[in-house]
């Protein structure tokens, strides 16, 4: 320990006057990432790379053969007698709750009887190694009664076949406005879903403790709830179960719900056998095991003037939910919430169903559903231009929320404001036309249409196609109570301080971001912080890191632990270095004050030192809710969002007109994140969501057989985007001098999951070129993904309209 | 017993286990964690290591491999270098490896799990850059080629590519650890494998000949691109397992007047040089095949000899007339112990082919073009980069003087049970002149070749489709050779801008 006594007295010590400048590491400064070294040189430690404990059990778990079916008999005696084998656990052995919903009840642990989706597990083996348990998997024999299932979302509709029941957003007399409209489009459109395909599968650790309780290494987004549903599983109080994450090889949203039942299983077979258990799913297991991005089906039909505003619209957005609630009560109301995108609506009526099928449960996914209604505006956008031979950035721009037309009257004669979402809420602060304006003109929109249609006009076989989409992004939690953060900060005697929240690291640098605002409080360098594992001891009750809300949330707490902690140390300064009223504050790692107008510099550690041997309280907890929310379900109306987040895209594709092939040529970026925390960071989160929101709609294509197996159940089958699909140019800009008007984090906003949705830029742009073919006359029904098979049959379909 | 080297450390593993897989040795039994594991089947890229071959004039050369691909028997005197020890020094002394400095100040790590495989692809792509002594950066095509088999969920690869093009910019710190990259080779040759062993790793053909005698359904391996995935993913164990990569004599790859010789055992990564000079779209489509790391092991010897469907390869070897010569004991299947046949005469049935046991691949004869002939290849699939064809044709035509089609020959995959030739369109197309229609109407003969299925990579209408409207692609290209006519052609951001393709025809016609 350093030595407490040798500290000098202020004033004995003449220091250099404190640099002005922020010193590196404060917030605004694109640091590397907190673990940057380690993960280029293997040193980073994910749960599976942990040592292994003596004893350690490994798991693998049985699924059900058919997607619905009920379990006559289930003989697990050869699975038993494996050599290696040491635990079999099938439902009866589960000592607490059984169902492990997180929100409504529906997700039995283990099966009981009835089988809702192929996968689902039915038994867990323990063995001395996993290729052991693994095999021994395969010698259940289960019979079964098969029972017909539904797979088919439309068919579920039809059959009002729901986990929860629908719900709708009304304003103003949608029938009318559609009847009343000069013009009228019906469209839809199936959006199909995403894996997540974090690179480090779902896996978990866990070690009873000698409290009769276990201590979980995981791999969540979600620590209290693994938490709270080890606890119930296995009927223990919450704090006799310790969970800590550290960090997550991604997330994306699958590692929300997705992560408890593994820690589940394994501490019902620690808690059976008093062993370690460590539960690592194959990558094969992971993807037919784990609920998946809502796939969508959508309709609308819109009412719109010779302008192609719109006067009324009818959207009904249905979500495919699979066979459990999970998540997707509040996934459908995101699609609900954004299905106007960034356009003002008008009379609307947004209807959103929660259909069920015989499939694994739906889940999180980097924007919760908000993609899958935003990209139901942009074809309703594209829909219109092309029925009125308009460019649909024309008619994007002239519906955009805000945007006020002189021949558009309220009913007593004023100019209609345009800046009232559906559901309530006021769009304020908006920045999209100018953000489009400058995007326009930074991407040469105009230039480059006209070379397009110009290439299109000469080109036989390769056509291109252009596209900007807009996103608007609605930033909070909708379930009120989640918006709430907690944070832990100590400073030790030496100066150095630990940074401890509630949020969890999965690659986004939320840890350095957090730290960042740290080190600005206290005016240090970023090394002076450590930020440790999210542990739910040290920080209880916390809120899953998702809803990009990790930053805004846990950086104002961590901010306001700081500050109680500053409020004591400042108050200990005046006292003991008798500083001037109003005099002292923290700067380039020294306390400042000044003491009958000289000013005074201390470095922080001594100042620390001095705090502590004044009795100062060097630690403080920090907490933070999320102001001015609130959400009427009952009326569907409310401001469910703190603020919005903005951005626009551009992107020019290539397509193969014979083979369906195409390629992404160049994209252009604007995107707004209020006044950055991290550009590096930011702008990372930016291209790498882009080319997620790409990859979902183009070449990610989830396929399941008519027995309702998942057959793009591994990476060779189900292609993520790879180096190639990185367009060869990419410009991606903040939007620069735009703090956020309201007063989040150092006036930052949150960038996790909006730029997703500026991969509808690119299902766009294939739209257009296959379009072209038609002379931008025809809509092409184009479901996403956008496979190179769907792109080729689309354009077939223009081709032979067009001939006829 | 099998000898290698580990991060320069000489290593010997007894009788390893035949589904003992590098990746699996590393992460339990010599506890390296750093080297991930992202799918276990070879299409993620986190377990990348670098694998190195000894040559007396070269010295050690790595490679990016699959660690979850790659078997223990196939590391036979080979060195192996993982994430672990690209770094030298200690504390505030490390230097970071190149690949490893870029990375960090190109913001091109987020969750870090891909990041240890990433990082060995660009070490690789270091060390050919370095050796080549090329002061440019490295293009966006070579940067691609270097990461094709590796996936980022995060990133979107931007920064990666960054990283990537940087490399030179960063002080080279292999040679303080000579050790490492430049183990003193091994000289012993080592025994013939003893008779209860599961697993060998031959250096001579007549000892992989005696193995196979002894073990008639032994599993020959060269790259284990595929056969690993039986062990990872269907959790089957080969009852004996026999590696032929080290094998000189399978190795050779021969220039000949007429025809290239390939041996089986030629990694498609070795034989991309000679391939562009003589037939630039079959090289090109190598480039399309799995990723570089699955180049850098699988063989065109296994590609044949396990005789999927949609292997990429045996098409084009098909459409060229290629033979492959199979080779046993002498006196066991005959005198000579060789037979040559007919590639097309090699496929059965579905992944069953005319091997007899105690049999192997030694040599592929692919004959060269003639000067009025041209080679025409297409691959289609979701993915440009490491993705398994929906459909490949190949098209070998001779076109006579009054621009007609003299002859044509072709071989498809994802077509039929088999690699096979569309027989009824080679006769539709023959006599007929260059030209996009005629081609058109001749494609429509595809339908009495083949009866495709659908499955999780594209629908038999698709199938059908694309492979006629390939047909009118060749006739396209065959008129105006020098018209961009491919996405897959577009490298870089110039040529994607003036990308055009003329031509008065269009779709609609």
């Amino acid at each position: 320990m350093r030595k407490l006594i040798d500290t000098p007295e202020a004033g004995e010590m003449l220091r250099s006057r404190p640099a002005k400048e922020k010193r590196p590491g404060h917030t605004g400064q694109s640091m590397q990432h907190e673990s940057a070294c380690k993960h280029v040189s293997g040193q980073a430690v994910y749960v599976d790379d942990m040592p292994e404990l003596p004893g350690l059990l490994h798991i693998a778990v049985g699924g059900s053969d058919y997607p619905h079916a009920r379990i006559r008999s289930l003989d697990l005696q050869s699975v038993k007698d494996t050599a290696g084998v040491v635990e079999v656990i099938t439902v009866a052995d589960v000592p607490g709750l059984v169902d492990i919903g997180p929100v409504f009840a529906g997700d039995p642990v283990l099966v009981q009887e009835l089988c809702e989706y192929v996968g689902q597990p039915i038994f867990a083996v323990a063995a001395t190694s996993i290729e052991i348990a693994r095999a021994a998997v395969k010698k259940a024999k289960i019979d079964y009664e098969v029972l017909e299932p539904v797979l088919d979302v439309e068919k579920a509709l039809q059959q009002n076949f729901f986990v929860r029941p629908m719900h709708q957003h009304k304003r103003g007399d949608s029938a009318s406005a559609l009847k009343n409209a000069p013009h009228r489009l019906q469209g839809a459109m199936h959006v199909n879903g995403q894996e997540h395909f974090y690179l480090e599968g779902q896996v978990c650790t866990v070690q009873p403790t000698e409290d009769g309780g276990m201590l979980v290494y995981a791999s969540s987004q979600h620590p209290t709830e693994v938490q709270k549903l080890v606890a119930e599983v296995l009927d223990i109080s919450i704090n006799k179960v310790q969970v800590e994450v550290r960090r997550m090889g991604g997330g994306f949203g699958g590692k929300e719900t997705q992560a408890a039942p593994l820690a589940c299983l394994a501490a019902i077979v620690a808690h059976k056998t008093g062993r370690p258990v460590k539960y690592r799913m194959t990558r094969q297991d992971d993807m037919v095991m784990t609920g998946k991005r809502h796939p969508f089906y959508n309709q609308y039909d819109i009412g719109f003037d010779e302008q192609g505003i719109i006067q009324g619209a009818e959207l009904v957005v249905t979500g495919d939910c699979g066979n459990s609630p999970d998540l997707s009560d509040a996934i459908v109301d995101r699609a609900m919430f954004h299905s106007d995108n960034a356009y003002y609506l008008n009379n609307a009526t947004v209807t959103g169903h929660r259909a069920k099928t015989h499939k694994v449960s739906n889940t999180a996914y980097r924007g919760f559903g908000g993609p899958q209604g935003v990209i139901l505006a942009e074809q309703m956008m594209d829909d219109i231009a092309r029925h009125l031979r308009e460019d649909p950035l024309t008619i994007r721009k002239r519906n955009l929320y805000g945007v006020t037309h002189q021949h558009i009257r309220t009913a007593d004669g004023k100019t209609d404001p345009r800046d009232e979402t559906h559901y309530g809420q006021k769009v304020e602060h908006n920045l999209l036309t100018e953000l489009i304006d400058q995007l326009e003109i930074s991407s040469d929109y105009w230039s480059r249409r006209a070379a397009i249609r110009k290439f299109n006009h000469s080109s036989a076989v390769l056509k291109k196609g252009l596209a900007l989409t807009p996103v608007k992004f609605g930033i909070s939690f909708t379930v009120q109570h989640l918006n709430q953060a907690g944070a832990l900060v100590h400073i030790y005697t030496d100066g150095s301080i630990h940074l401890n929240h509630g949020g969890t690291e999965m690659g986004q640098g939320l840890f350095l971001k957090v730290a960042q605002v740290v080190a600005e409080e206290f005016q240090v360098d970023l090394d002076t912080i450590q930020v440790s594992a999210t542990r739910t001891d040290k920080v209880p009750n916390t809120s899953p890191t998702a809803a990009s809300s990790g930053t805004d949330l846990n950086g104002m707490a961590a901010r306001d632990a700081c500050l109680r902690i500053k409020e004591g140390m400042f108050a200990f300064a005046y006292q003991h270095y008798q500083a001037d009223a109003n005099s002292v504050t923290l700067l380039d790692n020294q306390l400042v004050y000044t003491k009958d107008g000289d000013e005074q510099c201390v470095p922080f550690a001594d100042f620390v030192q001095q705090a502590y041997m004044g009795r100062v309280p060097l630690s403080s907890t920090g907490f933070y809710k999320t102001p001015k929310i609130h959400y009427d379900r009952e009326t569907g109306k409310g401001r469910p969002f703190y603020y919005f987040a903005n951005g626009a895209a551009v992107s020019e594709v290539i397509v193969d007109t014979l083979t369906g092939e195409y390629r992404l040529l160049r994209t252009d970026i604007l995107h707004d994140v209020g006044r950055s925390l991290n550009p590096a960071i930011d702008i990372g989160q930016i291209e790498g969501a882009f080319i997620q929101g790409m990859g979902w709609l183009t070449t990610e294509e989830l396929a399941w057989n008519n027995d309702g197996r998942l057959i793009s159940n591994g990476p060779a089958t189900y292609k993520i985007p790879a180096v190639g699909d990185t367009p060869f140019e990419f410009n991606v800009e903040l939007m620069q001098d735009r703090p956020n008007d309201e007063a989040t984090v150092y006036r930052s906003k949150a960038v996790g999951e909006p730029p997703f949705m500026h991969g509808i830029s690119v299902w766009s742009a294939i739209r257009d070129a296959i379009a072209s073919v038609s002379d931008y006359k025809l809509n092409p029904r184009l479901d996403a993904p956008a496979t190179p098979e769907r792109v080729l049959f689309a354009l077939q379909e223009v081709q032979s309209d067009g001939d006829q | 017993m099998i000898h290698f080297f580990l991060n320069g450390e000489a290593r010997t593993v007894q009788n390893p286990a035949n589904d003992l897989t590098l990746l699996r040795y590393l992460r339990t039994q010599v506890t390296l964690p750093g080297t991930k594991e992202g799918c276990g089947s070879g299409d993620c890229g986190a377990c990348s290591v670098l694998l190195g071959d000894y040559s007396a004039n070269l010295g050690w050369r790595y490679r990016a491999v699959n660690s979850c691909l790659t078997l223990i028997p196939q590391l036979a005197g080979k060195s192996v270098i993982t994430v672990d020890a690209l770094a030298t020094g200690q504390g505030a002394k490390q230097q970071l490896h190149p690949a490893q400095q870029a990375m960090v100040d190109y913001h091109a790590s987020q969750c870090g799990f891909c990041t240890p495989g990433i990082v060995m692809s660009l070490a690789a792509l270091h060390q050919d850059i370095s050796v080549a002594d090329d002061t440019a950066p490295p293009s966006r095509h070579q940067v691609n080629d270097a990461l094709s088999g590796n996936l980022c969920r995060c990133t979107g690869y931007r920064p990666i590519i960054e990283a990537a093009t940087h490399l030179q910019d960063y002080p080279d710190n292999r040679d303080q650890a000579v050790a490492v990259w430049q183990p003193e080779p091994l000289t012993a040759n080592p025994a013939p494998p003893p008779a209860d062993a599961v697993s060998a790793a031959p250096q001579t053909e007549q000892q992989l000949q005696q193995w196979l005698q002894q073990y008639p359904d032994a599993r020959l391996v060269a790259g284990a691109t595929d056969l690993a995935l039986e062990i990872t993913q269907q959790l089957k164990t080969p009852g004996s397992l026999v590696a032929v990569n080290h094998i000189a004599s399978l190795k050779q790859l021969r220039d000949e007047d007429d025809a290239l010789l390939i041996g089986a055992a030629v990694s498609y990564s070795e034989m991309e040089t000679l391939l562009a000079r003589y037939f630039p779209q079959f090289a090109q489509l190598l480039q399309r095949l799995g990723s570089r790391q699955v180049r850098n092991t699988g063989t065109l010897g296994g590609n044949i000899g396990n005789a999927s469907p949609i292997g990429d390869t045996p098409p084009v070897l098909l459409a060229l007339g290629a033979c492959i010569e199979l080779a046993s004991a002498p006196g066991h299947l005959s005198a000579s112990g060789s037979r040559w046949l007919a590639l097309k005469d090699f496929f059965i049935d579905y992944k069953k082919t005319a091997l007899q046991p105690g049999e192997y691949i030694r040599t592929i004869k692919i004959p060269k073009l003639k000067k009025n002939q041209q080679l025409l290849v297409y691959k289609i699939s979701k993915r440009l980069e490491d993705d398994i064809s929906a459909v490949l044709a190949a098209f070998k035509i001779t076109v006579s003087d009054d621009q007609k089609v003299e002859q044509v020959t072709t071989g498809f995959g994802g077509m039929a049970a088999i690699p096979k030739a569309a027989l009824q369109l080679e006769q539709a197309l023959t006599a007929l002149p260059l030209d996009g229609d005629k081609f058109r109407h001749a494609a429509q003969a595809l339908e009495q070749d083949f009866t495709p299925m659908s499955d999780v990579r594209a629908s038999q209408a698709y199938r059908l489709l694309v492979a006629k409207n390939l047909v009118r692609k060749c006739a396209l290209e065959l008129l105006q050779p020098q018209q961009l006519s491919r996405i897959e052609d577009i490298h870089s951001s110039e040529l994607a801008l003036n990308a055009v393709i003329s031509g008065g025809e269009t779709p609609n016609a």
